[in-house]
């Protein structure tokens, strides 16, 4: 679905993304964590085609959707026409699917976007961009600034459109703990640099990435 | 007929034309984030077009609707100039509107010269009563009725109506769908276009236009738009009224010559009010 060989992407003399490359599989759930300014949003911009590239690869194949960071809903909007705007450029408007696949929305239908919560206006986020029926999302920074219930709640609709629909996720994260628990696999991009990839389990085992991404400041409370 | 009605009438058909030039600038602002200053220019075209082919021999009608389609292929045209540089910025724009309204003018001094023309609308009356009220003022009031109507209607109901919306409210996300945000901003200036093409053929057989009549439209107009708050073109039908009548009055019972200060001193008003109340929101906000 994606594929990124030795991807360069300078912004005049400053090199945001420095040789990275990266997959995802049909079907498949991908983490890409780090910290702000490691470069997650040039790379998604660069598959989105907003950035050019300097050097390397960049395939896409299927249809691509990109839920931006900070939602960037039309908050004068209701939340039906968020959806039907989705799929601009598609015969096929009518919404009724996604309100099945995310019950959610269905009763914020006539709403303003804007009037929404977080929580509410990240869902509503995902499914304007699965209206796009896309093979593969990616989602940029879903849980930023949410309440642990809201992120739980958006984490199991992400597994929900991955199961029932078969679309392919990549999850572009800081919270690391988040990202790691809910894809198979994973990689960490630091300043511009691909420092760390492999499945969840093994990322989450190691030494580096617990430090740097899992690892708590403070001791557990006894 | 008494004075006041005279006055009420004039204001509320002048009115009408300030309204439907508000709403072209309203709708090329909330899709574009440009104030077009050529805005005037486009009734005025329309104006000069539809008394030329008038003139030519063409019939009532045609010739009006001829010289609208003229008004929105200038308002395309103003589009082009104005944003369709990938990456000019809204303030660059309105100075390239401004330039094009400027050029305009010697367009329009070449074709038609400077003196002011006019033609003749519908003749007579009906009577209501004791009072007159004439043909040519019921259907100004009539189609701009209807044509703010239809916008209102084009605008929360259709779906392209929904992605010009999108565009005014978040243009990246607007892009990043895949609705063009560039196609959205231009059709909103042949839109501007055609509804100040509708404003000028409207208004001529009332006030004779010349070259520089579009100064006044758009001051108007856009004292009307402010009003509405820059947001929604049926609001400015209610400013563009408010205008007209507080106008005609103002030229009735003072001095003619006080009606354009009158708006510009409104206009001044609403902004400076604005403006004091916005720190207080965003304290509130906060």
């Amino acid at each position: 679905m994606i594929s990124v060989a030795g991807l360069t992407v300078q912004y005049g003399s400053a090199t945001a993304l420095d040789t990275v490359s990266l997959s995802v599989a049909a079907g498949e759930m991908v983490a890409l964590i780090g910290a702000n300014g490691a470069g997650k949003s040039t790379l998604l911009k660069a598959l989105s085609g907003v950035v050019p590239k300097t050097r390397g690869e960049v395939q896409v194949t299927g249809r691509f959707a990109h839920v931006p960071e900070g939602r960037q809903l039309f908050a004068d909007l209701t939340v039906e026409d968020n959806l039907r705007l989705g799929a601009f450029g598609l015969p096929q408007r009518d919404p009724s699917w996604v309100y099945e696949i995310l019950p959610d929305l269905a009763p914020l239908a006539g709403k303003r976007a804007g009037s929404l919560s977080g929580g509410q206006q990240q869902m509503v986020a995902l499914g304007r961009g699965i209206m796009a029926r896309p093979n593969v999302l990616a989602i940029d920074e879903m849980s930023l600034g949410l309440s642990p219930i809201a992120v739980r709640a958006l984490a199991l609709a992400l597994r929900e459109l991955n199961a029932k629909l078969g679309i392919a996720i990549l999850l572009v994260e800081q919270s690391a703990r988040l990202a790691l628990s809910l894809c198979s696999r994973g990689y960490v991009l630091e300043t511009g640099r691909m420092v760390a990839e492999g499945r969840s389990a093994e990322l989450t085992a190691d030494p580096f990435v617990v430090n740097a991404y899992l690892g708590t400041l403070l001791e557990e409370p006894t | 007929m008494s004075a006041f009605f005279s006055y009420l009438l004039n204001g509320v058909s002048v009115g009408c034309g300030f309204a439907l030039v508000a709403s072209g600038l309203i709708i090329i602002f909330r899709v574009t984030q440009v104030v077009n200053l050529a805005q005037g220019l486009f009734a005025v075209v329309a104006g000069f077009v539809a008394s030329s082919l008038l003139g030519g021999g063409m019939g009532h009608g045609f010739a009006e609707l001829s010289a609208i389609a003229v008004a929105a292929a200038t308002g395309l045209l103003t589009g082009v100039v104005a944003i369709a540089k990938r990456g000019t910025k809204p303030e660059a724009s309105l100075i390239a509107t401004l330039g094009v309204g400027i050029f305009g003018y010697a367009i329009e001094i070449l074709i038609w010269g400077d003196q002011p023309r006019s033609f003749s609308g519908l003749e007579g009356a009906f009577q209501l009563g004791d009072l007159d009220l004439p043909k040519q003022y019921a259907l100004v009031i009539a189609i701009t009725l209807v044509v703010s109507g239809l916008l209102e209607l084009f605008l929360e109901r259709t779906f392209l109506g929904k992605a010009l919306s999108a565009c005014a409210s978040n243009r990246y996300a607007a892009g990043l769908i895949g609705i063009g945000v560039l196609r959205m901003g231009l059709l909103a200036f042949t839109l501007g276009g055609a509804l100040g093409g509708i404003a000028g053929v409207l208004l001529t057989p009332l006030r004779p236009i010349s070259y520089d009549s579009d100064v006044l439209l758009f001051v108007n107009g856009f004292a009307a738009a402010i009003l509405a708050g820059l947001r929604r073109p049926l609001l400015a039908l209610g400013g563009g009224l408010l205008l007209g009548v507080a106008e005609a009055m103002v030229a009735g019972y003072a001095k003619a010559s006080y009606q354009s200060s009158f708006a510009l001193l409104l206009t001044l008003a609403i902004l400076v009010a604005q403006a004091a109340r916005r720190p207080a929101l965003h304290a509130a906000e906060s």
